[in-house]
Parts: C-alpha cells; sequence; structure tokens
C-alpha cells in the first residue's frame, strides 16, 4: 500500500537548524562550523548562539559528506571541492539561461 | 544472487595491497564520481566502484569475500551454508538469500547495534506542465530491509509524493523517513528526488522563466502584428511592435512557471524572423518593388557607421 508521503522543499524558503543539519547530512557539528567559517556553507542566521541554514545547504552538506567519504577528504579540502562545486553549478545555470535563448531546434 | 567480481571493478588483482586498492579506487573515483563527472554512465560505473571499494578496504569483510572464491562476473551463486557462520559475525543468523543482492551481504557486515537506515537519491523527470500545475508521483523504489524475524531481503517500495506547482529543473525534495529501514532501533534513511524537466516542443525553461521561440514573417516584423501566443495558461493576445528584428525578447509577465510561494516567473517569447523558401510569382515582384524602394541598409556598421 502506498500512502502519500511529507514532502520537504530544499529550498531558500525552508529553514533547518545546525542540529537537524547534523542528522541529515551525516557531519558533525564540527565538521560544518569549520565549512561555515571557511565560507564554503553559507549560514541564514545566527541567533543566540544557533545556526539557521536555508534549506539548499542540504543538498551542498551532504554532497559534502559524500565527498569526505568517498575521498577521504579534510574539511579543508572539503571547502575548496564545494566551493569550486558552486562555481560549476553557477556556470551550469548560466549555460542553461543561454541556451534557453537561443533558438530551439 | 548474482557474484560481483570487486578485483576486476577496481581493475587490480586479487592479491593486491591495501594500497594498491586506495590508489585504484582513487583513481575511478575521481574519474567517475557523480559530484564531479558527466560522462554517460559515470554513476552506474563508481556505485560499482564503491561498492567494491567499501568490501575491498576493510580486512575483515575482505576475508569474507575471499573466501566465497573466485567465479565469473554475474554468475548466479548462493554463499555456502558455513560462510555466514564463519564470516557474518553478529549477523550471522541474520541473512536469508532470497531476494537479497550480492552488496547487501557485505553492506552491514559485522554491523552492532543501532544503524540509520540508507538515504537514496532519486532522480524525477517532470513535464512542464507538471511543474506548472503540480503533480504526484507514484514511484516505485527496491531496498534492502531486515524483516520481522531479522532476515535481510529487498522489499518492494510503492512512495505517492505530491509535487506542489513550482518545481523548477534542479529542484531537490526531501521525504523525511522514506529511504532504507533503520538496524535496531536506528532512524529510517530518507529520500531524496532530484526534479528535472522534461525538454518541451515550444518552452524552454531557466529557473521560474520561460523562453519560447516566436516565428515572425518579414511584413510583422516590419510592421508590427498583435498575435494570439500560446501560454501554459492557455492562449493570450501579445502586441508585436513595428520594427521587431530577429532575437528581440517580448515578456509576459507573471506567464512562466510559478513559484511555491507566490508570483510567477516570466514568458518570453523571442522574434525570430522567417521567410517563405519559396516565393509566389507576386510575392517576388512584391519584394522586389521593396527592395528597390527601401533605403533600409542593414549592414552599414560593416563600414564603421551606425546602424
Amino acid at each position: 500500500m502506498s500512502i502519500e508521503t511529507e514532502v520537504l522543499w530544499l529550498d531558500e524558503h525552508r529553514v533547518v537548524s545546525l542540529r537537524e543539519l547534523v542528522e541529515i547530512s551525516g557531519l558533525s557539528e564540527a565538521e560544518l562550523l569549520e565549512l561555515v567559517n571557511s565560507g564554503a556553507l553559507p549560514v541564514r542566521d545566527i541567533a543566540g548562539g544557533g545556526y539557521s541554514f536555508s534549506a539548499r545547504v542540504v543538498t551542498v552538506a551532504r554532497t559534502a559528506c559524500r565527498l569526505r567519504d568517498d575521498f577521504d577528504l579534510d574539511t579543508r579540502g572539503l571547502g575548496v571541492a564545494l566551493k569550486l562545486l558552486e562555481r560549476v553549478r553557477d556556470l551550469e545555470e548560466e549555460i542553461v539561461r543561454l541556451r534557453a535563448q537561443m533558438p530551439g531546434s | 544472487m548474482k557474484y560481483t567480481d570487486y578485483y576486476s571493478a577496481l581493475g587490480v588483482e586479487r592479491g593486491a595491497s591495501a594500497d594498491e586498492i586506495k590508489k585504484a579506487y582513487r583513481r575511478l573515483a575521481q574519474k567517475y564520481h557523480p559530484d564531479v563527472s558527466k560522462e554517460p554512465g559515470a554513476e552506474k560505473r563508481f556505485k560499482e566502484v564503491a561498492e567494491a571499494y567499501q568490501t575491498l578496504k576493510d580486512p575483515e569483510k575482505r576475508a569474507a569475500y575471499d573466501a566465497l572464491g573466485s567465479r565469473p562476473q554475474g554468475e548466479e551463486f548462493r554463499p555456502p551454508p558455513d560462510w555466514t557462520r564463519q564470516h557474518g559475525g553478529a549477523n550471522s543468523e541474520r541473512f536469508s538469500f532470497d531476494d537479497a543482492d550480492f552488496a547487501d551481504l557485505f553492506s552491514r557486515f559485522g554491523a552492532r547495534g543501532a544503524m540509520p537506515g540508507e538515504d537514496f537519491e532519486v532522480p524525477v523527470e517532470i513535464s512542464i506542465e507538471d511543474a506548472f500545475r503540480g503533480t504526484t508521483l507514484s514511484l516505485s523504489l527496491s531496498m534492502p530491509e531486515y524483516d520481522a524475524t531479522g532476515k535481510l531481503r529487498r522489499v518492494p517500495h510503492s512512495v505517492k509524493a505530491r509535487i506542489a506547482a513550482g518545481a523548477v529543473d534542479g529542484q531537490r525534495l526531501r521525504l523525511p523517513g522514506k529511504g532504507g529501514k533503520g538496524f535496531q532501533g536506528g532512524r529510517d534513511g530518507d529520500l531524496y528526488l532530484d526534479i528535472s524537466l522534461k525538454p518541451h516542443r515550444l518552452y524552454r525553461a531557466t529557473g521560474h522563466d520561460l523562453y519560447l521561440d516566436l516565428p515572425l514573417s518579414p511584413s510583422e516584423a516590419a510592421l508590427g502584428a498583435t498575435l494570439e501566443i500560446p501560454t501554459l495558461a492557455g492562449p493570450v493576445s501579445l502586441k508585436v511592435p513595428a520594427g521587431t528584428s530577429s532575437d528581440r525578447k517580448l515578456r509576459l509577465s507573471g506567464r512562466g512557471l510559478p513559484k511555491p510561494r507566490g508570483g510567477a516567473g516570466d514568458l518570453f517569447a523571442v522574434a525570430r524572423i522567417v521567410v517563405p523558401g519559396e516565393l509566389s510569382e507576386r510575392e517576388r515582384e512584391l519584394y522586389g518593388q521593396l527592395a528597390e524602394n527601401s533605403s533600409f541598409e542593414p549592414r552599414r556598421h560593416f563600414r564603421g557607421e551606425e546602424t
């Protein structure tokens, strides 16, 4: 039997706490904070000592966890890899935007 | 189940050292890792490589794997009766080989205590119309799971998920607890959906904006026209200004894809001036008259003059 299930959008409108991000990303709190400090993981808000993030970063943090496990990367290496992947993503989005304006076949 | 040759997946000899196995894995992981490679089939290849490495990097798992003997890749087989007793550790009673994959033999090998269920990531393609209206997806997945008697088996899962209007290409969705079952009280894994939009015969999407080619005849482009434009919500009227050149973008505000929290992207009709492949005698005559009488010079800038 299949029951319609809860669907959470991982977009900028949804907020996740540091604790949630630890639970769903597979990274430790220390690793996440190091990525925050290196600028690889954008924080949405720091209130009362608690960090909160846009749910978009769930995908980024899960990618970081995969890269850590698959390549044995330390947090510094992860920070560099994430920033480069973000640049690649931005460029890919730009290509899609430009292609959309080109004549279709 | 089908035998998988992990040494061949990594391209190393059976007697390879731990260091050789690690080097081979790193080389292949860099080539095929789904976060890095866009090669066709890279993700499948990476999964094979990662599965092989997860087993061969662990001396205990590797010894258990080696004890299965060397067989041709893909050969149908069952582990010998005494294999799980010797190598299954704490889970030796939990292996049932019915409906289990080869990878399942080693995935929780030696696991003790609560372990969270596996997260799954599934790519899903939806149409632009579905992104516009919203849709309900029915997914059929197969996940490794321990049943009530502790036997490991692949269980078919059906998941129904309502995708509200407003999803765009690259949108990620999380379905909490819909991944693999947790082990010995561990939490259930999550299911992630990676949404992409199918190519559409008319529209090209970028974020919530849509682009549509708008073919115009030379006279429509020169004189202007009021045209009917297809939008996802139905046809609308668009005034094409006189003197419209190719590539000019005419914006239909709010006629793109809806945004999840209200509002919508825009639809851009991009002017493409097209001419008939063949002209009737009368058309040829009229175009000839136009050419003789027109002072329009589209290539003035070749001479350094402003157009």
